[in-house]
């Protein structure tokens, strides 16, 4: 019988007013099992309020072999930066 | 641009290889090789100590020497889960574990035969652990360095609580300080064995230094590990077992006596005093927990299985 347990990635916010950030994984039967182990593996020590979990297997990503490619997009629009308009020096708040 | 020069311009400029990365054959299977080690050693590492949270002498210290074991479970699977981002699959490595196909830290396989060895453990051990990590914490591989970070600052707590119960028991009875020193007599030279075979003798260094998966060689961490508890053993009143052990004002460094490098080979090919004991109890754990781990996966298939019919 097979008996391997899927693979979960854990995020965790830190405190209130943080967004959650991924800090690992783990092998869990089910979602609510994964839940507790996130809990007992990444939060020993208050490091978290609360943790997402999701299966590894349901994560897209983009793949790596065409980083360049897929974000070339914004690489040439410098205009969205403000650093890319001139404004005189005396020009306050701005 | 080729995925090799890519790759060679990752390391140089000093950013961190991330796990979809493509990487040489040889990048990959050193850095398995590396972080199941490790792993490995954290789960190994859970029961020289164990042995004593039933024993411990007051509530305070179970309560300690428990979240410390919790840890190292913690650690190893932090790791395990750093590992499988290169590929590795959890279940073989803990089959390779049990089949002695990979290995773990020389050190757990000494045994612990009084208290006074949790809190060596504690000090000797976890402090050489920590000289060896905190330069881990900038590996090139992202996932190993992030979970490096967290355990070093985990560790910590470990080797003070080990330096705290040592104090503790030195400000004792005759008996107590003589069990603080006869396991510090036992634990001084494995310790030093831990940093790996010295730089001559190391066929890993070189490549792994060019890659930065290690900042430095055995000998310089070991060194560093001298310097740092010849203090700390003079604080704590106990006397360090090398008659050659003294400072060295031209060099800047405490120099020290030879390393017996053929017990090191003896213990790491499997002939320590407890290489079968640790193998036997970590796959007896496994084995008996078969069954759980069959029953969650059962149980989670027939919940998926109703929640698929009622939809």
């Amino acid at each position: 019988m097979r008996s391997e347990w899927p693979l979960y990635e854990v995020f965790v916010r830190g405190k209130r007013g943080l967004n959650h950030v991924h800090v690992g994984s783990l092998h869990a039967a089910d979602d609510e099992m994964a839940l507790h182990h996130a809990r007992d593996l990444y939060t020993r020590r208050n490091e978290g309020v609360s943790i997402w979990v999701v299966k590894a297997a349901d994560i897209t990503a983009s793949s790596p072999d065409e980083k360049d490619p897929f974000f070339a997009p914004s690489g040439d629009k410098v205009y969205r930066h403000p650093t890319f308009y001139d404004i005189p020096d005396h020009v306050p708040h701005m | 641009m080729s995925l090799e020069l890519t790759f060679e311009e990752t390391i140089a400029r000093d950013q961190r290889i991330e796990p979809r990365d493509w990487v040489p054959d040889a990048y990959r299977s050193t850095m398995v090789r590396m972080i199941a080690q490790h792993a490995h050693s954290e789960i190994i590492g859970m029961q020289p100590e164990g042995n004593w949270i039933t024993r411990a002498p007051s509530l305070r210290r179970k309560a300690i020497l428990l979240a410390k074991v919790q840890d190292e479970a913690g650690h190893g699977l932090y790791l395990y889960s750093a590992a499988e981002t290169l590929g590795a699959d959890r279940a073989e490595l803990t089959e390779k574990l049990i089949t002695g196909g990979q290995k773990y830290s020389s050190i757990f396989n000494y045994p612990t035969l009084t208290f006074a060895d949790v809190g060596v453990i504690g000090w000797l051990v976890d402090g050489a652990a920590i000289c060896n990590q905190v330069p881990l914490c900038r590996s090139s591989y992202g996932p190993y360095a992030r979970a490096m970070i967290r355990i070093c600052k985990e560790e910590s707590f470990h080797q003070r609580q080990g330096y705290e119960l040592l104090m503790t028991m030195m400000r004792g009875t005759r008996g107590q300080r003589e069990m603080v020193q006869e396991a510090v007599n036992r634990w001084w030279w494995p310790s030093l064995m831990m940093f790996g075979p010295p730089d001559a003798d190391s066929p890993h260094t070189a490549q792994s230094m060019a890659w930065k998966v290690k900042r430095h060689t055995n000998d310089e961490l070991r060194q560093r590990f001298v310097d740092m508890t010849v203090p700390q053993a003079d604080a704590l009143g106990v006397t360090l077992p090398d008659p050659e052990l003294k400072w060295n004002a031209a060099r800047g460094h405490h120099d020290f006596g030879e390393i017996d490098w053929a017990e090191f080979k003896q213990v790491v090919s499997g002939n320590g005093p407890c290489n079968a004991q640790r193998i036997a109890h970590r796959k007896a754990a496994h084995d008996e927990g078969a069954w759980v781990r069959e029953a969650a996966a059962a149980h989670a298939r027939k919940i998926d299985e109703r929640q698929g019919s009622a939809a």
